[in-house]
């Protein structure tokens, strides 16, 4: 009763976890904090792969000589390896991409980005519509 | 950071054992936790920690950026190699039981290449990621 | 048994006090931090789990590089976020209905441990068997990895491979292009 009890809450919290990501993610405006939200969602996913191939009373994927081991499942370890090191890589992307946002609009919050793109897309039709005018005479 | 005696002794006696370790890792990745990913990431981790102490200049002397971009390629170009290889000695693409005398050989070698090429790709890519965004300068800036 | 159980739940729960703090915390310093030690407790859960080649990995790339890769970004941005101007609660409550249908769902998951749940009998056997006989080598990990899924690795190495050289890309500085962008748009301008 206690042991499936405390194995609830591991997969509760790895769930409440995705949902903290996912709020971050959706919630903030701030570009570095949806990063940072897409990563704990991330690793939350994978721990919740890895206590799937968890066996009782096993042991890691490791062959030693001892006849009888049971061995903990290592096909979710290889898929969460290769998710790891690519969730690295997108992670440093998306940073790339904010540092040249900031650069360029000198800052990273969602609603100033938006903002002036309003802007400057509004300048874009007026320039427009004056140099076909020009061109109309 | 290169006056403080601290850090830059600790990083001079520090630098060689991290790709030591970094290299055993590699290479007995058969035999107990370990392979290229991991390897690649610890071996990248000396130059970049060589690099934050002693300045950026003196980390692109050590480690051309070059260097780096050829040996990025050459990782990847290891692991598309053993898989040509394997078609050019009659099998499918990645199977590795010809490339030995016997079967259990040839996966020996296959695997061995096959991991020394993705920790090639995954340790300079490490290090380039860290030399673009230490590099970055404000765009408009007259310097 | 009981007390792997009671060391599993004792990791989560710190996660979680992690991921609330992440949730509060303003300073960007902060939640670079927090989002470190985020990731270390998250490899000491999964050695906890028997998953050694995944915690390695986990240290070394989430506490290690990511952490790097945030604080060498965090110099060129500001130091705090601002408060929102817009309401929250929509996405509150999105994320509020999405967790109460998986934590509802999570009742249909098999216990944890089980030796006879579905995912242990299709083909783990099989390679177990053969990293014993027909590869010879003891790290069943690396032997699927490089052996039984080697192209999902090869794949994996071009996917690093393009994610830095798309950011050598982005961050690539060139000065001349910017002063001739400008010069190009003053003459628009004026003309």
């Amino acid at each position: 009763m206690i042991s499936s009890s405390l194995g609830v809450w591991n997969y509760w919290v790895v769930f409440l976890l995705m949902m903290i990501g996912l709020f971050l993610v959706i919630g903030r405006k701030n570009l570095l904090k949806k990063i940072v939200g897409l990563t704990i969602f991330q690793t939350s996913v994978f721990l919740l792969y890895i206590t799937f191939g968890k066996i009782q009373g096993g042991t890691a994927p490791i062959l030693n000589n001892i006849n009888d081991t049971i061995y903990s499942n290592p096909l979710p370890h290889v898929l969460i390896l290769t998710a790891i090191v690519v969730g690295v890589a997108t992670t440093a992307l998306g940073l790339s991409l904010v540092l040249r946002i900031n650069s360029e609009y000198g800052s990273i919050e969602e609603d100033d980005i938006s903002a002036q793109d309003l802007v400057d897309y509004h300048e874009l039709i007026e320039t427009n519509k004056n140099v076909s005018a020009k061109f109309k005479k | 950071m290169d006056k403080n005696p601290i850090l830059r002794i600790a990083t001079k006696i520090l630098f060689a054992p991290i790709i030591l370790f970094g290299l055993y890792v590699q290479f007995h990745g058969d035999f107990g936790p370990g392979g290229g990913f991991q390897a690649g990431v610890i071996f990248a981790s000396a130059f970049i920690l060589y690099a934050i102490v002693f300045g950026l200049e003196k980390g692109k002397e050590l480690f051309p950026l070059n260097i780096n971009l050829f040996l990025l390629a050459l990782g990847g170009i290891l692991y598309g190699g053993v898989g040509i290889a394997s078609m050019l000695l009659g099998e499918e693409f990645l199977s590795y039981n010809v490339l030995g005398t016997s079967n259990q050989a040839g996966q020996h070698i296959g695997i061995l290449l096959v991991e020394f090429g993705v920790g090639l790709t995954v340790s300079n890519v490490m290090i380039a990621l860290f030399y673009a965004f230490a590099d970055f300068k404000r765009s408009g800036e007259t310097k | 048994m009981i007390s792997e159980l009671i060391i599993n739940a004792f990791l989560v729960s710190i996660m979680l006090g992690i991921g609330i703090a992440l949730l509060k915390s303003r300073s960007v310093i902060y939640t670079v931090l927090l989002t470190s030690a985020y990731s270390l407790v998250a490899a000491l859960m999964f050695i906890s789990l028997d998953a050694v080649d995944v915690a390695f990995t986990e240290a070394s790339v989430g506490a290690g590089i990511s952490t790097i890769l945030f604080l060498a970004a965090m110099a060129f941005l500001p130091r705090e976020e601002e408060k929102n101007v817009t309401s929250q609660v929509f996405p509150a409550i999105v994320c509020l209905v999405l967790g109460g249908i998986l934590i509802w769902c999570s009742y249909d998951l098999p216990q944890i441990g089980l030796a006879s749940s579905p995912i242990h009998q299709h083909i783990a056997p099989e390679y177990i068997a053969g990293s014993r006989n027909d590869i010879g080598i003891p790290n069943i990990v690396t032997s699927v990895l490089a052996s039984y899924r080697g192209y999902d690795t090869f794949g994996e190495t071009i996917v690093v491979f393009t994610a830095g050289i798309a950011v050598l890309a982005i961050l690539k500085n060139n000065k001349k292009e910017v002063k001739k962008l400008k010069s190009k748009k003053k003459v628009l301008d004026n003309g």
